[in-house]
């Protein structure tokens, strides 16, 4: 590892070699992010129970520098959403999104996370997180196996290496802002949708007319 | 139906002239009842002929004949087949008696039958949905409502089988989103309801006059590590006891049921396995024998695959106590070491699912009239291993760790305490029943497949208390083991004699309930055929959702520390409760 840490991508004079260490603050801050991501203890559905089992003796992703899952959001770094994220519950998960602090990223596990999964059609189910949050990674399966999981978390990683502080998103001059919390109307209300409300109803009625 | 009970039937029949009538639809069984006369029905049935277990409480659409069904399956605490019967009420106008007086375990499952179905039960003590939120428009399970993703009422939809239309739902939604708003609606004129009605009857209990204390709501969930996914209490407190509690769910509500009645018959079965997602095998079962009773056909089924279906259902069982006991240890505060023990046997026991089925945890492995595939080689050494040497051992070692722990005893001795009585009035099932000392198990009460073979007690434990339904969990896995062991003997050794299970086939019309001992009590499906291709009605009787009605009762009186446990002593899971 010191290796790789150590190139800062010019010439080291060779009485330096071994004696002082060179590195970019880049490589430094993403080598110590990456082996300490905390997950936020917080399981959805049916995929938490293998998240359960990732987090235990025989997968141990403690392996990886995820061994403490923090049930806080502001203590934690990842959000793995591990389940059917339903019109019920979508307020308090982008509640809790906003409560992290950054950086924070999001694992969509599972294909309801995804996507909405075999119960997309149900009238209470979102389809998949990516309609509210910004998602780093998806992970396949229903559920997906540990093993599964363990490599969307090391694809999580790799994302990490790569990322600069000069660019991401969190380390810009204005501030972010918070995602809008979903309301629990007559239907699932985003508010970002409010401005365009009654435009995108007048063309939801034409639309049913014509059908 | 034996002698005894069609005598029983007579009796009932003569006591109650005029009030009841035989429900004579063809494939149907029960009786109707006057929704004037439920009441008094309900009650001597109760009081004089002993049926004493209101078991499910479910709403029917009868849309073509306009009347809404309230069917209601009643069984006697020492055993025997259900009574059913039912209330016919007009489609415009769904009024219906509340049973909650008489069987307080009715509570929920008539606020489900509101929520879903608009039914109105007069007289219930706290009349609003329960999954989905104060304010939703419309009753989902009634026929005429679509949701946003509507295509067709049954699968396989056109556009997508043999077409293969590959498009995204939501591309096709003008918000892009799975939402539909009633036509008149903007967000300028219209006022949340909020959690108004949720609070309100939480504030005003009456409080100590000369003390002139407060009483404090606290909000546990739904994002709470001990709630065991996403579900919600919220207590009210007089110092620290719990004066009122009450669950509030729907967090993971993902419309099974509705889902499950565009589907045909056979695309179910894995639907079922996300129902109670630590025991998929129990789920199978259950409704492939709700489906069998439909057919008529539950002789034809292959004795060997009646001991691969008992001897799945048993590994579950232990798997999921295991998984239970290690999470109310998480729940007392032994965070994660005995779960971590705990799920080193689980580990081996779905080693066995994943080599019979092909998954770990959604096994989809039971078919209608036997399993979908033989025991590949090698699985049966695999299952001796584990039931003959390693599980008895390793129960013994959890059992030695855990049962004197002084601080276990301390803690759970004498909490959560639910009397034989209560338990039964609550409709409480599985571990929680037996340990208040109700020796009901479904698999000798009434029993089904070929469990009537094998040699097994029936555990139960006479406190009643948190340590109490612990208890019973370990005796479980241990009868379990017995069962598992029997069987893993007496199976039959052959070569494709499985049969051939169904894939494709005609219902009748007609009505069947089909129950299972699961391993958090009975799990019951409720499937009415019309003929078609899918079922008219799919109701599932969840018991970690109708445990969950005691849950407010065990609490009060004692401390919100003991509530995390008392929760955790039920054993529920989030994907069975909200459905």
């Amino acid at each position: 590892m010191s290796e790789k840490l150590n190139t800062p991508g010019y010439d080291v004079p060779p009485e330096m070699q071994d004696v002082v260490a060179i590195t970019t603050l880049d490589k430094i801050y993403n080598w110590g992010r990456r082996y300490s991501a905390w997950p936020m203890m917080f399981g959805l559905a049916c995929c938490a129970i293998e998240m359960i089992c990732t987090a235990a003796a025989r997968f141990d992703f403690s392996r990886f520098g995820m061994e403490i899952m923090r049930p806080s959001p502001r203590q934690a770094d990842v959000m793995l959403v591990s389940g059917t994220v339903t019109k019920k519950m979508v307020p308090q998960i982008v509640r809790l999104y906003n409560q992290m602090p950054e950086p924070k990223y999001v694992v969509a596990m599972g294909a309801c996370a995804s996507g909405g999964g075999p119960f997309k059609e149900g009238y209470n189910v979102v389809s998949g997180v990516d309609k509210f949050l910004p998602v780093d990674v998806y992970i396949p399966g229903c559920p997906p196996t540990p093993q599964a999981l363990l490599h969307g978390l090391m694809k999580l990683q790799e994302m990490m290496d790569t990322q600069s502080i000069k660019n991401v998103r969190w380390y810009q001059k204005e501030p972010l802002d918070a995602i809008p919390i979903p309301i629990l109307g007559p239907d699932l209300l985003d508010p970002r949708d409010f401005p365009q409300f009654a435009e995108k109803m007048a063309a939801s009625a034409t639309e049913n007319k014509e059908a | 139906m034996t002698e005894q009970t069609k005598t029983m039937h007579k009796d009932i029949e003569a006591r109650f002239a005029g009030i009841i009538a035989l429900d004579d639809r063809s494939g149907y069984e029960g009786y109707r009842v006057e929704a004037e006369k439920l009441v008094e029905f309900a009650t001597a049935l109760r009081d004089e002929f002993g049926y004493d277990f209101l078991s499910s409480v479910t709403g029917v659409d009868y849309l073509p004949d306009e009347k809404m069904e309230v069917v209601y399956h009643i069984y006697k605490s020492t055993g025997g087949h259900a009574l059913v019967f039912k209330v016919q009420v007009p489609r415009a106008n769904p009024v219906v008696p509340s049973l909650v007086s008489i069987f307080p375990g009715a509570d929920f499952q008539e606020r489900e039958a509101w929520d879903l179905f608009g039914i109105r039960f007069e007289g219930h003590p706290n009349h609003k949905r329960i999954l989905m939120w104060e304010g939703f428009s419309g009753h989902p399970m009634r026929k005429d409502w679509k949701e946003a993703y509507y295509e067709a009422d049954a699968k396989p939809f056109d556009a997508r089988w043999p077409g293969g239309d590959v498009s995204r739902s939501e591309d096709k939604m003008v918000f892009n989103k799975n939402v539909a708003y009633p036509q008149d609606f903007t967000p300028e004129n219209w006022t949340p309801e909020g959690e108004t009605a949720l609070y309100s009857g939480m504030q005003n209990i009456a409080t100590d006059e000369d003390l002139q204390t407060e009483h404090v709501v606290v909000n546990l969930g739904p994002q709470h590590p001990s709630t065991h996914g996403v579900f919600r209490m919220v207590a009210t407190l007089d110092g620290e006891t719990i004066v009122k509690l009450e669950p509030v769910m729907g967090y993971l509500h993902r419309n099974h049921e509705k889902i499950g009645e565009r589907n045909t018959y056979l695309m179910n079965i894995p639907f079922t396995d996300r129902l109670d997602y630590l025991s998929s095998m129990s789920n199978n079962f259950g409704y492939v024998l709700a489906v069998e009773k439909l057919l008529g056909d539950t002789t034809h089924i292959p004795d060997r695959a009646k001991y691969i279906r008992v001897i799945m259902a048993e590994f579950t069982r232990i798997s999921n106590h295991l998984m239970a006991i290690g999470a109310l240890l998480n729940d007392l505060g032994a965070y994660f070491t005995p779960m971590l023990y705990a799920l080193k046997e689980r580990e081996l026991i779905l080693d066995i699912f994943e080599a019979v089925s092909g998954s770990r945890m959604m096994c989809n492995y039971y078919r209608f009239g036997g399993v979908a595939r033989d025991l590949p080689p090698g699985t049966h050494e695999m299952m001796r291993g584990l039931a003959f040497e390693r599980l008895p051992r390793q129960i013994d070692e959890l059992d030695r760790y855990l049962t004197e722990n002084e601080i276990i005893r301390a803690r759970c001795e004498g909490v959560g305490v639910l009397t034989p009585e209560e338990a039964i009035a609550y409709s409480a099932v599985g571990p929680v029943l037996r340990a208040s000392g109700v020796p009901y198990d479904v698999r000798r009460a009434d029993p089904y497949s070929v469990y009537d073979r094998f040699d097994f007690d029936v555990a139960v434990r006479y406190h009643g208390d948190v340590y109490d339904r612990y208890l019973v969990r370990l005796d479980e896995i241990r009868q379990s083991i017995r069962i598992l062991q029997q069987a893993l003997n007496g199976i039959p050794e052959c070569d494709n004699c499985l049969g051939k299970p169904r894939y494709s086939m005609r219902v009748p019309a007609g009505e069947a309930y089909g129950r299972v001992e699961g391993p958090k009590g009975e799990l019951g499906f409720y499937v009415v055929a019309d003929g078609g291709p899918n079922p008219w009605r799919y109701h599932v009787r969840a018991p970690s959702f109708i445990n969950l009605t005691a849950l407010s009762k065990m609490c009060e009186g004692d401390k919100i520390a003991d509530a995390i446990i008392v929760l955790g002593s039920i054993d529920i899971v989030l994907g069975e409760t909200d459905r």
